[in-house]
């Protein structure tokens, strides 16, 4: 069940400039599917609509959601100045998840780009999970992820997961370029595509998966008001008449954010 | 502790509480009955209901301003046929009033979803949004015009089989003369107000925010200006008002009141506070008891 709640904080710290690690107490945390998000709210009311964050990692037993964020604005900027212990407005679980049972058993290639990386770690960790439980579903994972120099960060916990490949605009870590350039120069196989960034690489990785003959899932993004699917705030197109809306439009809040490649339109 | 009535009546039709909810920020009220329980509210208004299925606007659709935010959704939806038999079941079911928001491009357009209603049961109330963009005038709202307005609320009275609210738009200079000439066509109550159009611009990169250039503004940076159109408005017709705009506490729920509305409707307020309409209804009535007044119809219109 989705809740608005109170979540304390239980850790903060910054990974690279910019770019931060939150742990968060919440109720629903052994709820959340990878791929998942939760919104966030500001204390000023001046600023009322919600933040959604993609939820990184989760600690059932312990009942913890980790967020990595970018100080984009405003809101996150405020986000990262609280310390631990204080309490912060938060909403979740919202919207689907990647269909990780798709991938299990199966060549799985994570794809990241800059902040969309976050999401790929819950996705590793619940195909991980179910490997663990049922070896026959043991999943081969590979991650690709840009950024945009050596400032990275989560790098050494992707690397721990699984054969990561990295790509940087600058050229000062990995291949120099996008994290397809990445993909195309390592020749990475796989059977199916997860992946979570900006819009420019999501349209080349619907391409290069089309290209393959591969399905390919995609995490979108867009601004939202309400974040549970009621004022159509959120939507991208579709190629098909969607249907929920009886029209070629989609909620990325609510019927996303991750979607079929395939389904959506993203020109 | 003294039982205060909450109850109120609105063109004939009884609602349990004066807390309604506003078209376009609820759905169809089923993903906020995950969230609360709606036989607890006065009324769920739906979205914008056309006769067939209108795309709405390309993203971006939502940006957030001081205490507001624009929306350019573009009243996407259904259509009326889905709307009947997929989701005014489940309303029927809830518990709570039912307020069926209608739209259109032409008076012919409008006609044809209300009467399509008119075959439905478990309706209590049509709200007419005036506030589209009207073929007849010329692209404008068709809520600016007191002549287009007080013909669309004949048509929309003669074709209807429920009573009839007509929601005005607040992008007018005299809103009087708006509410007086829904009045004079028959209108069994009016509401207000719709979002006030806005706008706003990307310096960065030097181009509009929203696809649609403009948006409506709603949410508490709205709200005195609504409050005083809802007291003009009920000084100048007879009939009921329902009161919107900004509204976020029990505190702005009564200050519509006693401005001059009957009941009153909580939008954008939803967004950031599912719970916000539950707690609107316990806080009036503890503002009621706390002002030893037992009839919440005694606070409409009280300041004047
Ligand atoms: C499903 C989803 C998952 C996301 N996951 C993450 C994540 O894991 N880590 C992360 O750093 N960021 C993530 N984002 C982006 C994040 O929501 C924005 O960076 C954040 O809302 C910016 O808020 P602000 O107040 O700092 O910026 P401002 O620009 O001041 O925000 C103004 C308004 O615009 C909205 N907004 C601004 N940028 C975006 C954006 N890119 N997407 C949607 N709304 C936006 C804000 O929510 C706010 O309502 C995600 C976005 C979506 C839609
Ligand atoms: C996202 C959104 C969608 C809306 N859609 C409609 C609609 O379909 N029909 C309508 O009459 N009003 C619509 N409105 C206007 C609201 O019903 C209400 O009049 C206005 O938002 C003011 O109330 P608030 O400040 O509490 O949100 C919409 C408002 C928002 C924010
Ligand atoms: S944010 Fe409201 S529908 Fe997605």
């Amino acid at each position: 069940m989705k809740r608005k709640e109170l979540g304390e904080i239980l850790t903060q710290r910054e990974l690279a400039p910019g770019i931060f690690s939150m742990e968060l107490k919440v109720s629903f945390a052994d709820q959340v599917r990878a791929g998942q998000f939760v919104s966030l709210f500001s204390k000023d009311r001046s600023r009322l609509l919600p933040r959604p964050i993609s939820v990184c990692e989760t600690d059932a037993e312990n009942g913890t959601i980790r967020l990595v964020y970018r100080t984009a604005g405003a809101g996150t900027t405020e986000f990262s100045q609280m310390a631990e212990g204080e309490k912060l407005a938060v909403f979740g679980p919202l919207g689907n998840g990647f269909p990780t049972r798709k991938a299990l058993g199966k060549k799985v290639l994570l794809v990241g780009g800059g902040i969309g990386i976050p999401p790929m770690v819950s996705c590793a960790r619940e195909l991980e999970l179910v490997g663990e439980l049922n070896p026959e579903y043991r999943t081969r994972m590979t991650f690709a992820v840009g950024y945009r120099s050596f400032e990275t960060y989560l790098l050494d916990e992707l690397e721990d997961l699984a054969p990561t490949f990295v790509s940087t605009d600058d050229g000062s870590l990995g291949t120099k370029g996008t994290v397809l350039d990445a993909i195309r120069e390592q020749k990475i196989e796989a059977d199916l595509v997860f992946a979570c960034g900006p819009m420019p690489m999501l349209r080349g990785i619907k391409e290069y998966a089309k290209e393959k003959g591969i399905p390919c899932y995609i995490s979108m993004e867009e601004r939202m008001a309400c974040g549970i699917g009621v004022c159509l705030g959120c939507v991208c197109k579709t190629q098909e008449v969607d249907d929920h809306s009886k029209v070629k439009n989609t909620r990325i809040c609510k019927d996303g954010p991750v979607f079929d490649a395939e389904e959506v339109d993203l020109s | 502790m003294k039982d205060v009535n909450l109850k109120v009546r609105i063109a004939g039709v009884d609602f349990q509480n004066p807390v309604f909810t506003c078209s376009g920020t609820y759905g169809m009220g089923q993903e906020y009955g995950e969230l609360i329980d709606l036989s607890k509210l006065g009324a769920v208004t739906t979205k914008g209901i056309a006769d067939v299925a209108w795309e709405g606007n390309p993203a971006p659709r939502i940006w957030e301003t001081p205490s507001g935010m624009l929306n350019c959704i573009g009243l996407q939806g259904t259509g009326v046929e889905v709307f009947c038999q997929r989701d005014l079941p489940f309303l029927r079911e809830a518990g709570c009033g039912v307020i069926v928001n209608v739209c259109g491009h032409t008076n012919e357009e409008y006609l044809r979803v209300v009467d399509r209603l008119a075959e439905e049961e478990g309706i209590d109330l049509l709200e007419i949004n005036i506030s589209c963009p009207n073929v007849k005038a010329g692209g404008l709202s068709l809520g600016t015009d007191p002549k287009l307005v007080e013909e669309i609320t004949k048509e929309c009275k003669a074709h209807a089989g429920q009573p009839v609210m007509m929601k005005l738009t607040p992008n007018v200079t005299d809103i009087k003369e708006i509410a007086r000439a829904a009045e004079a066509g028959g209108a069994d109550a009016i509401s207000l107000i719709n979002t006030l159009t806005g706008m706003a611009i990307d310096i960065e990169r030097q181009t509009f925010r929203l696809s649609n250039r403009t948006g409506g503004l709603s949410g508490p940076a709205i709200r005195p200006i609504a409050v005083r159109l809802v007291y003009e408005a009920a000084h100048a017709v007879q009939i009921p008002v329902v009161g919107m705009g900004g509204i976020a506490s029990a505190e702005d729920a009564i200050e519509f009141m006693l401005a001059g509305a009957r009941a009153v409707s909580i939008g954008s307020a939803n967004f950031w506070d599912p719970q916000v309409t539950l707690d609107v209804i316990d806080g009036i009535r503890d503002y009621l008891v706390r002002h030893g007044i037992d009839d919440v119809n005694d606070l409409v219109g009280a300041v004047h």
